[in-house]
Formats: structure tokens, sequence, C-alpha cells
């Protein structure tokens, strides 16, 4: 048996549970059938009127049983299905897990109904505004509500479903949240701070002034008439991502740990890069020095080069911008290689699920390695000739995975590449 | 691979508060004063109390008036203070050199427009579903921009942009924990070796109705009459937030010694937990983190974060008496105000302030808080979340800087 420390004498961090809640549908299983199936998960909005938005689609997650939905609850309800999920695959019991959580979370913050349902109390200045509120909610306290604004209400409640150990880390990156929630868990392990660790990423935060802030930055397509079709990473008609909800989760663990237990070890995270961009707030570097720097940290730390990467599970949001940037940072690392190197993006399925992203395609990204079927890149019809790469267009395709490389780039700089390698034999 | 446990410094501050502007202006301030007087608006937000920021001149750290401008009071506040402890830090202005700093910011979320959620407000009135009228108002009255001002992460994206930090960048969320959380991780990697230098901290403003009403909401907010916070009873309890930035340069012993920096402390453990908030809990905790510092009783600081509500802020009070009876206990708080995010590192700043000027610390309250004896050669800082989390970390003096 191979040793269960990497090539610079770490532990080997091994993936030993995954779950995952999308559009698509609730749980691995499912989310495979449809993502190898080429099916997509973006549909008209209906949770709630669309009238005057500019982008009236989505990939929403509606079968979840929130009730009253707010964003905090939702963003819960998904990570703790994922969560779940992925400690009864590791065979760990919920309630005692022992290890710390990483969550990755949207920001949250006082909603609309709330501010809405307080603004029709009686009793204060007619004004309408914060000092109307106050001296409403100076007579109306709600513990309840409150909660809701909280950033660690989602953590706090996960700790004590899953028995996690001391404080959970929430966090964001934004786009790249869910890769640096699976990044500080690598980190902890490779510390000998903890045995294992659960990285989860969630994002049910679809709501209309999300989506009007993201359109004020010209971000959203506005495909909207051909719901499925409007993500289309890589395609010359590529107008902008599609916000979606989601969340994944992966049981990290030791490998040492894995294999005295006898856990089944379903891939290895080998290595875990990033770099953070000063350009602007919205636009990487026009070199993209930092992606380059990125990838490039994330191959070293796996101690591999380009030519060991079989699959990219592409950052490939939809937007002019990314997918330019990102084939400029691979052709960067790449150089030919790239060319006969196959990328895909889910996110021509499941739309861009923020905050859950990065670690929703890493879940993606070991069930390439498990089954050796690459997910494809859908709705890919217009090739933009600037960007030549094979997208693995619109079918699925049979292919032996050894190491996947999945980048997530965030709003506001924050790079996260991570290698996926199969398990050492 | 176990590398030889790093030692973890602090080799910067940048701390800004309602006291004023940069740790040297906190500290002469504390010398100078039998007891300092908090800076307390007491007007504007009656009957809340607000610790408001000073005046500040923006652009003596973030030079340009286009980054400014994408920036709202939060993010001004947390760039301008990470900007003071990179040059407390003594850390050049050279890309080269700052690519290589690594990043942790503990953060909320920005400023909403109060005049826009107004307007939305006086539409939506008497409408059976307003969402229509809600979609028209919100598309065309927001800034595009006020996003970027409110994103939790962008803090941290705006100190790469203008500070040119960028080695890695992280952003916890969760209100005091995040604090304790990020100050935790970066001690951590540092001690593994897994990074080198680290800046680490947050900032909070606390002038936002939009805040207050959350808090409002929860029950949480002093009001009427301020009192120091160890002085608050069950009844006449709850927070005062205070405008705070506090950011730390943390750097391995060895690294700091290479570049020829000098360090006001050494960060001797950082430990954070949560669980249910009632005392036995909560007291359990609290006991158990204490053991894992193994801190004795001498020449001993005490900061505490105490919120001022008045349950969690005895049972931390009379746990740390017990303990170290001997010590000199002062609760921040009281003179920051409740800084949520920077609450943790705010305290952090103080006493490596403290430590490396040999300072005794005047009590903040004359009728709870004792005179201290002589100069403390260790601190404790402590942040019990105000619903939530706690977490705490001990200091010791180095030869000085």
């Amino acid at each position: 048996m191979s040793t269960d420390t990497d090539f610079l004498g770490r532990p080997l961090v091994a993936i030993t549970g995954i779950g995952v809640v999308s559009s698509l549908g609730r749980g691995v299983e499912a989310n495979w059938d449809a993502l190898t199936a080429g099916r997509s998960g973006i549909h008209a909005i209906t949770r709630f009127s669309t009238e005057n938005l500019r982008t009236t689609i989505a990939g929403t997650v509606d079968f979840m049983p929130v009730e009253p939905l707010t964003s905090s609850d939702l963003s819960h309800a998904l990570a703790e299905a994922a969560g779940l999920e992925a400690l009864a695959m590791a065979g760990t019991k919920a309630g005692a897990f022992g290890g710390p959580l990483f969550l990755a979370a949207p920001p949250i913050e006082l909603e609309w109904q709330h501010r809405f349902a307080l603004d029709r109390a009686d009793g204060a200045i007619d004004e309408p505004g914060y000092d109307r509120l106050l001296e409403i909610a100076r007579r109306n306290h709600s513990a309840d509500i409150y909660a809701l604004t909280l950033f660690n209400r989602i953590s706090e409640r996960l700790a004590d479903r899953f028995g996690t150990r001391g404080l959970p880390v929430t966090l964001s990156t934004a786009c790249a949240s869910g890769a640096t929630a699976i990044q500080l868990g690598v980190e902890a392990i490779r510390r000998g701070d903890c045995e294992r660790a659960i990285a989860i990423g969630t994002d049910g935060s679809v709501t209309p002034e999300a989506l009007i802030r993201f359109s004020l930055l010209s971000a959203l397509s506005t495909q909207n008439d051909e719901p499925a079709k409007a993500s289309k990473p890589f395609s010359r008609d590529r107008d902008g991502f599609v916000m979606a909800e989601g969340a994944g989760a992966l049981v990290l663990e030791s490998l040492a740990s894995a294999r005295a237990r006898g856990a089944e070890v379903l891939a290895v995270l080998a290595g875990c890069g990033e770099k953070a961009d000063d350009f602007h707030r919205t636009r990487s570097k026009p070199d993209a020095s930092p992606i380059i720097a990125t990838i490039r940290a994330g191959l070293d730390d796996a101690g591999l080069d380009a030519g060991a990467i079989d699959y990219i599970n592409a950052h490939g949001t939809s937007t002019p911008e990314n997918d330019r940037m990102e084939f400029t940072g691979l052709s960067a690392v790449f150089g030919d290689r790239l060319a006969e190197t196959p990328i895909s993006s889910n996110k021509s399925m499941i739309g861009h699920t923020l905050t859950a992203a990065g670690a929703i395609e890493a879940v993606f990204s070991v069930l390439t390695l498990r089954t050796g079927v690459l997910p494809p890149t859908i709705n890919y019809a217009n090739p933009d000739p600037a960007i030549p790469l094979d997208t693995v267009p619109n079918t699925a395709r049979r292919q032996p995975v050894r190491a996947v490389l999945s980048n997530s780039f965030g709003f506001g700089g924050q790079n996260v590449s991570l290698v996926i390698a199969a398990p050492p034999q | 691979m176990k590398k030889t446990a790093q030692d973890v410094l602090i080799t910067g501050i940048g701390l800004v508060s309602s006291l004023g502007e940069g740790i040297e202006a906190h500290l002469d301030r504390l010398g100078r004063e039998a007891l300092p007087q908090p800076v307390i608006e007491t007007d504007a937000y009656a009957p809340y109390f607000v610790h408001p920021l000073p005046p500040i001149d923006w652009t003596a750290q973030i030079p340009k008036k286009g980054d400014q401008r994408q920036m709202e009071t939060w993010q001004k506040l947390g760039t301008f203070a990470a900007g003071l402890a990179l040059a407390d830090a003594e850390i050049p202005a050279d890309e080269t050199v700052r690519s290589r700093i690594d990043m942790i910011v503990a953060a909320g979320g920005g400023e909403r427009d109060p005049a826009v959620d107004a307007l939305v407000m006086q539409r939506a009135r008497g409408l059976a579903s307003p969402q229509a009228v809600v979609n028209e108002t919100l598309a065309n009255e927001l800034r595009p921009t006020l996003f970027l001002a409110q994103l939790s992460n962008l803090l941290a994206g705006n100190i790469s942009i203008v500070h040119k930090v960028t080695g890695s960048s992280r952003t916890f969320m969760g209100e005091e924990g995040a604090g304790i959380s990020a100050v935790a991780t970066a001690a951590a990697r540092i001690a593994a070796g897994q990074s080198r230098i680290c800046l680490v901290g947050g900032a909070f403003s606390a002038e936002r109705k939009d805040l207050l009403l959350n808090f409002e909401l929860g029950g949480f907010l002093l009001r009427d009459e301020w009192r120091p916070v160890f002085a608050r009873t069950p009844g006449h309890d709850g927070f005062a937030p205070g405008s705070v930035g506090a950011f730390l340069v943390l750097e391995a012993a060895d690294h700091a010694a290479e570049r020829g920096a000098t360090a006001y402390a050494r960060l001797a453990g950082t430990h954070g937990d949560r669980g249910p908030r009632e005392e036995g809990a909560t007291r359990a905790r609290l006991a158990e983190m204490l053991d894992r510092t193994g801190l004795r009783d001498e020449d001993l600081l005490i900061l505490s974060g105490a919120a001022g509500l008045a349950e969690p802020t005895g049972w931390e009070r009379a746990l740390l008496r017990e303990r170290y009876p001997e010590a000199t206990q002062r609760a921040y708080g009281t003179l920051f105000g409740h800084a949520f995010e920077a609450h943790f590192t705010a305290g952090i700043a103080l006493a490596a302030g403290t430590l490396s000027r040999r300072l005794s610390l005047p009590p903040f309250d004359r009728g709870e808080e004792r005179a201290a004896r002589g100069e403390p050669s260790r601190a404790l800082v402590t942040t019990v979340g105000h619903s939530q989390s706690e977490g705490l970390c001990v200091l010791e003096r180095l030869g000085g800087r």
C-alpha cells in the first residue's frame, strides 16, 4: 500500500463523502444522471413576480420544504441536505462528526418581507424609512427575524445537527467561496489540527434584489426566452451568467484516518492554489497573471504539472469576460496541451451557484474521476473562435480521468484552483 | 512533514476607533488620562448610543478618490485600518513584497441606501402585490456600484486593489466569531509554516440605522442611559455599537527577523468555540479554552470584550475573577463600543500596544475596575459574542519596540 503522505511529507487528504443539491435535483445520483444526460436546470422564475426585471430566469431550487422562504433558511436547508448526504456516504454519524465545519454561505440581510411587515404596523411616525422601522421595532422585538440577519446562523444550526467540533468558519470569497471552504479544510488536516473536516458551499439567495444588483453590473444573461439555453459558456453569443442555487458538501479526512477505519476513499484533494487580483472590483487583470498564478499554485501544491491533468472543470460562467480570461490563463499554463485537454462547464446546466459553485463543482469533479464520464458543456452551438477549447460539447464523453483541475474565480478578485485526483493505489 | 512550530508575532497594528486613529494615539490617550472618557454620540441615534468614527483623512491610506468613491464607510474604514497596519509593520508599498502577504478579513455586510429603501416602502404601501413596483424602484434607483460596497468579500477586494496584498484573500463572516476564527486561522497557518506573514482584521461601521434596526429587533441595544460595560445590570443592559477598524500584521518570528522587524508581542494561543448560551455550558467552554492556554495569574492584563449584555458579561467576569484574582481586568467595549467582526482584533491591538509600551492601563470605569498593579507582561483578550461564539487569546510581552 502506498504512503499516507504527499510529495512534501504532508498528510494526504482523502474525500470520503460527497453530497449535492442543485436545480437538477437532490442528491448525488439525481444530479449526476441529469448532468451526464446534458439536462439543464435553468427555468423561468416562479418564486416571485419578475415583472420589470431584465432577467427572469434562474436555477432556483424550488423543491426544498422551507416555509416561510428566506435566503438564510433555504441556504441552510440546502447545506443540511448536502451535508447529511456526505456524512452518510462517509459512514460518519450525523450528530457526532467531531471535526470542524467550513461553510461557504451567501451574505444575508433583513429581507423585504420583514421590512414591509414592520412598515404595516401602527403607532410610529408616518414617514417611511429606518427611523420609522426602528420606532416600530422598539415595541416589536423578534428574535426570529433577528436570527435571519446573523451571518453565522446557518453554521450554528449545522454545527448542532452534525456535531462538528469547535467554532465553525463561515466564509465568502464570492464565486470562489466553495473552493475556499475546501481549501481551509485541507489546510487544517495538513496541519494536524484535525483528522477530518466537512466543507460545504451553499447558496439559496435568488431574490429580486439580488437579480437586480447583478443586472445593474451587466453580469446576467438576459436570454430569457429559452431558459435552458441561456447559459452557454465558451460560446460566441454568451451574454452573462444565470443565477442559481444549490449546495455541495465534502467530507475531507486524512488518508491515514480513512484507511484506518476502512472508509472508501472516493478521491484525494491533492492541491489548492490561491491568488488574489488587485486590478479591479469586477474585472480580472488584463494579463491574467492572478489566474495564471492561481492555477500554477494549485498544480504546484499537488506536485503535478499541467500534463498530469486529464480534465478541467471550468469556472466557465458564460460571461464574456470570465470565459475569455479563463482561456487566457489556462493557455499560459497548459500551452499547446490545452487544445487536447477536455474542459467543460457544469454551469451550462446548473447555472452559477455563486457561493456554492466551488463545492458543487468539486463534487462533480469527484464523480468525473469515479465514473470516467466527462459531463458536457451544453448549449455549445456557436463556438467562440477566440477561445478554441475542447469543451466536451453538448454530449457527455467516456474517458478515464486520473486528475481534475477545478477553477473558481470570484467577483472581487479572489481565485482558487483545486486539484482532485484518483486515490493512490 | 511537521515543521518546527513557528512563533507568531504581532508586527503591525492598524487601529481606528472613536478614540482616534492609530495605535499610538490610543496609547497616548490611555497613558495620559486617569479615567479615559469614551466618545459617544447620544443624539443622532437616540435612545441608543453609538461610538462614532473620529474625523479621518481617508486620502492618507486610500490615495485615489476613485477608490474612495467605490466604497461606503465600512469598506473605507477597513481599507484605511489595513493600510495603517501595513505601514506600522514597515512593509514597503512594493508589489513584489505585498503580493506575498496573506490576508484574512472578518466582515459583515455593507451599507444599504436608506433613501432608496424608504422610497420602496413608500411606493409599496397599500399594494396587495407590491413586487412589480419594488422591482421597478430598485432597478431604477439603486446605484450600480452600491452592490460592490455591500459584498462582504469586497473589503478584502479593496485592500488588494489599494494596498496590493494578494498572497491570498479570505473573508470570514459571522459577527464576533468571524474575527476570532480569522485570528485563529492566520496564527495556525503561520505556526505550521503554511503562511509567513498575514494581514488579519476587520471593520465595523456603527452609524447605520439599517444595522441598528436589526439589533433592536433582537432586543440587544443599550438605551436611555449610557453606562460602562461592567456596570450594565439586568434590565439596563445591552451593547452600544462602536465604529472600529482593527487590523494586525501577524508574522513568523524568523520572517520578522529576516526583514529586521520589531514586534509588539507574541501571540501565544488563540481559541474559539460555540454552543448553547446558558450559564453552565458557556462557563464550561470558556474554562476549557482557558485551560488550554495554561495561563498563570501573574502580571496579567485581561482585556474583556464583553458586549454589555448582563448575563453573559456576568458569567465571563465571575469566571475570570475566580481564575485570575490578581489580574487587571478591563472591558474594552466601554471605550470602543461593541464592534462585532472587528471586536476581537481591536482587543488584541490594544493589548499588544499596552504590553509593548509597558503601560499600566487606567480603569475604564472607576466603579467596577481596579487600578492596575504595575506593568503587565502578558495579556488575555476575550470576546464573548453577543448571541453566539466565544474566543480568547493570550499575548506575551517581548523585549519591546
